[in-house]
């Protein structure tokens, strides 16, 4: 109940502040915030609950882009639509690519999905319809009242992916899903002598993990009125989806989402305070801190710390 | 007696090496079965394969008349079939009592997750085991013993008709070993067939009703405990000739 309370809370602060705030580049910068919030919690799901480490963020995430901008540019569908059709197919990768490398543990697997975001590069920089390695300029379509302007829209659509994405994480979480995929980080062999059809488990992970982060690259080219591939599938989201988990807590889903707005704020604060080179660093610094500091994360320490006082 | 567990001709290499080969047992249901053999003579590889956490190269395992060669390792824990290891894997990100509910929600109550106690479940099991008191534990800080027992007790939880107990007393205490042995005697008098891999032969000895030794993959001799001792095949294999 407090959860979704807590929902309903977050989705009408969004809102409120699309009413009341007039400077747009606070939803452009927190639209990204949202964002990062989406994908890591997205990643953790295979990554920490199963400790499957994938860096194939940029594949899902740039496969979901560009479903929506090819379907925009065929059919003018409407984003609900995309960020479905985008869902669908993201989706459809995990399914796939977690049939063929999900036999595969730790690093193998690790490396296996590098080549994945590679694979779906390649094949989007010589597809001409979608822009190929140019890139495809897009025209927004007016803005769907009560919104006045289409950034504020994409804000309190990505504030609703982003609470969709967490809940959809919480149950995961707390059922026997999530008990089976945490049973299968512990051990493996264990796991599956216990009656847990790991496979089957890890695939469904993926899938649902894929999917998710195909919805968070969805309203990206719409976001950027532009699309092209080397940003698309930058290794910067996987390395982004990664690092939140880490730094917020990769057993609990509220993990994700502290380490998305600590490590997203302050990465949109430096490049525009310093740079966007410094904004890159960043990520490594923390990342190496909270390994050495907090291997737990945040969430960690703080359990670590109450548990010490009791 | 009735046959529960009947492996065929079973072969396993890896690479080059013959870790079993032709080995061919009947267990029946209800019986208390040791398997022993020196290090290194395929006992672990051998219930892998039962188990299924490992494929035999070829031959056959029957499991209550069903074959079950094919089968992926869950599916066998699903059927009866459930298994110690030899070194404790408990999820150690999951207190003692959660461990046992991962079986009990994956195999025991998978159509009925909503209605299920699994909790008292787990408790009575843990009980029965001796381990009621600390099931709130987190499982990695556990001690040797109590490593062990969790380790039958998430077997238990799987609500077995087979269990494989592999090498649940290595490095156990004199009066641990008794305790363990007290556990696994209760377990078969409530109608479970038991496997035993054990190095301590005492244990073995008075546990069983039928010995099978395995040297380099291939039985050299079975029967009672008494026979086993007596065997002087056994014996070479042991102490050397």
């Amino acid at each position: 109940m407090k959860f979704w309370i807590s929902c309903a809370v977050a989705m009408f602060a969004a809102v409120a502040l699309g009413a009341t705030l007039k400077n747009e580049y606070y939803f452009f910068a927190g639209y990204t915030v949202l964002m990062f919030i989406v994908l890591a919690t997205a990643w953790n799901i295979l990554g920490g609950y199963a400790g499957y480490v994938n860096f194939g963020t940029p594949a899902f995430f740039g496969l979901g882009a560009y479903t929506a901008a090819v379907l925009f540019k065929a059919y003018e569908l409407p984003l609900a639509l995309q960020i479905l059709a985008a869902a669908a197919m993201s989706g459809l990768l995990g399914l796939g690519a977690g049939l063929l490398t999900l036999r595969l543990r730790g690093i193998f697997f690790a490396i296996a999905t590098i080549a994945l975001v590679v694979i779906m590069e390649t094949l989007f920089i010589n597809w001409r319809y979608a822009g190929g390695a140019t890139g495809l300029q897009l025209l927004r379509p007016p803005v769907t009242p009560p919104f006045d302007s289409y950034i504020k829209m994409l804000f309190v659509v990505m504030a609703g992916m982003a609470v969709a994405s967490v809940a959809i994480a919480r149950y995961i979480e707390t059922s026997w899903i999530g008990r089976g995929l945490r049973a299968i980080r512990d051990s493996e062999e264990a796991a599956e002598a216990s009656g847990v059809p790991t496979l089957k488990l890890k695939v469904f992970a993926c899938t649902i993990s894929g999917a998710l982060m195909g919805a968070a690259g969805a309203p990206m080219p719409m976001y950027l009125s532009f699309i092209e591939p080397a940003s698309t599938f930058n290794l910067n989201y996987a390395i982004g989806a990664l690092a939140s988990p880490m730094i917020g807590g990769t057993a609990h889903y509220l993990g994700p989402v502290i380490g998305a707005i600590l490590l997203s704020s302050l990465q949109q604060l430096v490049t525009v305070t310093i740079s966007n080179e410094v904004n890159v660093l960043v990520v490594g610094v923390m990342l190496v801190v909270f390994v050495v500091a907090a291997p737990d994360g945040i969430l960690g320490l703080l359990r670590k710390v109450r548990w010490k006082r009791s | 007696m009735e046959t529960l567990l009947s492996v065929r001709d079973v072969t396993k290499h890896f690479g080059g090496f013959t870790a079993l080969s032709g080995v061919s047992l009947e267990i029946g249901r209800g019986e208390r079965f040791g398997l022993i053999g020196p290090n290194g003579s395929g006992k672990t590889t051998l219930i892998n394969c039962i188990s299924g956490a490992l494929r035999n190269d070829s031959g056959s395992i029957a499991f209550a008349g069903e074959e079950v060669s094919t089968l992926p390792a869950y599916q066998r824990t699903r059927r009866g079939i459930a298994r110690s290891f030899q070194i404790p894997r408990p999820f150690t990100s999951m207190s003692v009592l959660e461990n046992l509910i991962v079986p009990l929600e994956y195999v025991q109550h998978r159509g009925s997750l909503h209605t299920a106690d699994t909790r008292s479940e787990a408790l009575e099991i843990l009980r029965m085991m001796g381990l009621a008191d600390k099931a709130e534990t987190p499982s990695n800080q556990l001690t040797q013993i109590e490593l062990r027992k969790l380790e039958l007790a998430r077997a238990m939880a799987a609500r077995p008709r087979l269990l494989i107990s592999d090498e649940s007393m290595a490095g156990l205490s004199g009066n641990e070993v008794e305790e363990v042995l007290a556990i696994l005697r209760t377990l078969n008098e409530s109608g479970i067939t038991i496997i035993m891999i054990e190095h301590i032969m005492q244990a073995v000895m008075r546990f069983s009703q039928r010995v099978v030794c395995l040297v380099a993959g291939q039985i050299i001799c079975q029967g009672t405990p008494e026979q086993i001792v007596q065997n002087p095949e056994v014996q070479r294999a042991y102490l050397g000739a």
